[in-house]
């Protein structure tokens, strides 16, 4: 519709009553009848602004790291890199302590002031790795629950090893442990869990 | 009536020329004598050393916030001035005999310990395992000859 037409038919009529003239409003013109009770609702203003995740200072690539929470808590581990969203990528490596490479929240850590050079990793493996959805599970491979009821006698499918994750799991293990293996008591160090002794006192204590 | 043997004390004692270690303060962990007795509570205390970061300026000190040392500066003049002070400090070598002290080891050693990080520590606590473990060897194999002979 045009500014034009629009502007025609809202225009207001004039009546002739007796001898005067009045201006009569086009319905669309006129003061509503009913409003509401309660005032809408209205989204509060958002004044923050979305960041970048900034990781702190001590988390280097090649620090290692003492996880805190979730299955393995007290492992000292090794940061292989910065996924977006405040991640880490972490590995044990798998060979020396069972950590797995992993996704860690960065607050859930402590960082040492210990580093592990991380030259002669494969840079492709660790790119493919951080890719998005590399660690997600597929869904399709899930069965309904309704055949799962079904097939209660059977013994449920034991779950499969993914042979490409371990394959990337070696390639970027490979070349940590040469270098590991190379400083003293560094291989022990990774191999061993830490947790609170009699008089720790984590707030005063030297990462 | 019987003799009465009377004997000094063998304790350390808030005395002029002793001197003494801060626990409190800006200056916790340095040295300084004690130059005159204030009252029951207080000290003035001077502290000359040259090395840095060990130096306590003449101040009035509560004795609450030291600690008096075995090692004494002896006939320590009263009120004895900065100049006074400083050479016979020099004189009776008070720093190296703290030093060599064992209680300045094990206090010097606790600030090290306390100052390691998570992997040092780890380390320390496997040299001290295969350090035990030499002197249990060889302890058992001394006990094994005696035990035969």
């Amino acid at each position: 519709m045009s500014s034009k037409q629009g502007a025609s038919n809202t225009e207001h009529k004039t009546k002739k009553f007796g001898k005067t003239e009045r201006k009569i409003p086009h319905h669309t013109q006129k003061a509503k009848k009913f409003y509401p009770a309660e005032d809408d609702a209205k989204p509060r203003k958002v004044r923050k602004s979305i960041h970048a995740a900034r990781p702190r200072k001590t988390l280097q690539p090649g620090s290692i790291l003492i996880l805190l929470a979730g299955r393995f808590r007290g492992k000292r581990v090794i940061l292989l890199k910065h996924l977006p969203q405040g991640v880490l990528l972490v590995t044990g490596p798998f060979k020396v302590n069972g950590v797995p490479l992993r996704r860690v929240n960065a607050r859930y850590v402590i960082a040492t002031s210990a580093k592990v050079e991380l030259k002669g990793i494969d840079e492709k493996v660790v790119e493919k790795v951080a890719r998005e959805g590399y660690f997600t599970r597929d869904k399709a491979q899930n069965k309904k629950e309704e055949d799962q009821f079904f097939s209660q006698g059977e013994k449920p499918e034991k779950k499969k090893m993914n042979s490409d994750r371990a394959n990337d799991q070696k390639a970027v293990d490979k070349a940590l442990l040469t270098t590991i293996k190379k400083e003293p008591h560094l291989i022990e160090y990774l191999g061993s869990s830490f947790s609170l002794r009699k008089g720790d006192r984590p707030h005063e204590m030297k990462w | 009536m019987a003799e009465i043997e009377i004997k000094a004390s063998q304790w350390r004692l808030v005395e002029v020329g002793r001197v003494v270690l801060f626990t409190h303060g800006p200056y916790t962990g340095r040295l300084a004598t004690i130059v005159e007795i204030i009252d029951h509570k207080r000290a003035l205390v001077d502290g000359p050393s040259k090395k840095e970061h060990a130096s306590v300026p003449r101040q009035a000190v509560s004795l609450h916030n030291l600690i008096i040392t075995p090692i004494v500066i002896p006939k320590l003049p009263r009120q004895a001035g900065r100049g006074a002070v400083a050479r016979a400090w020099e004189k009776e070598e008070v720093e190296s005999k703290w030093e060599e002290s064992a209680w300045a080891k094990r206090r010097e050693q606790r600030e090290k310990r306390r100052n390691l990080s998570d992997f040092d520590r780890f380390k320390v606590l496997r040299l001290k395992k295969q350090a035990r473990f030499e002197i249990r060897k060889a302890h058992a194999k001394a006990k094994a000859t005696a035990k035969s002979s």
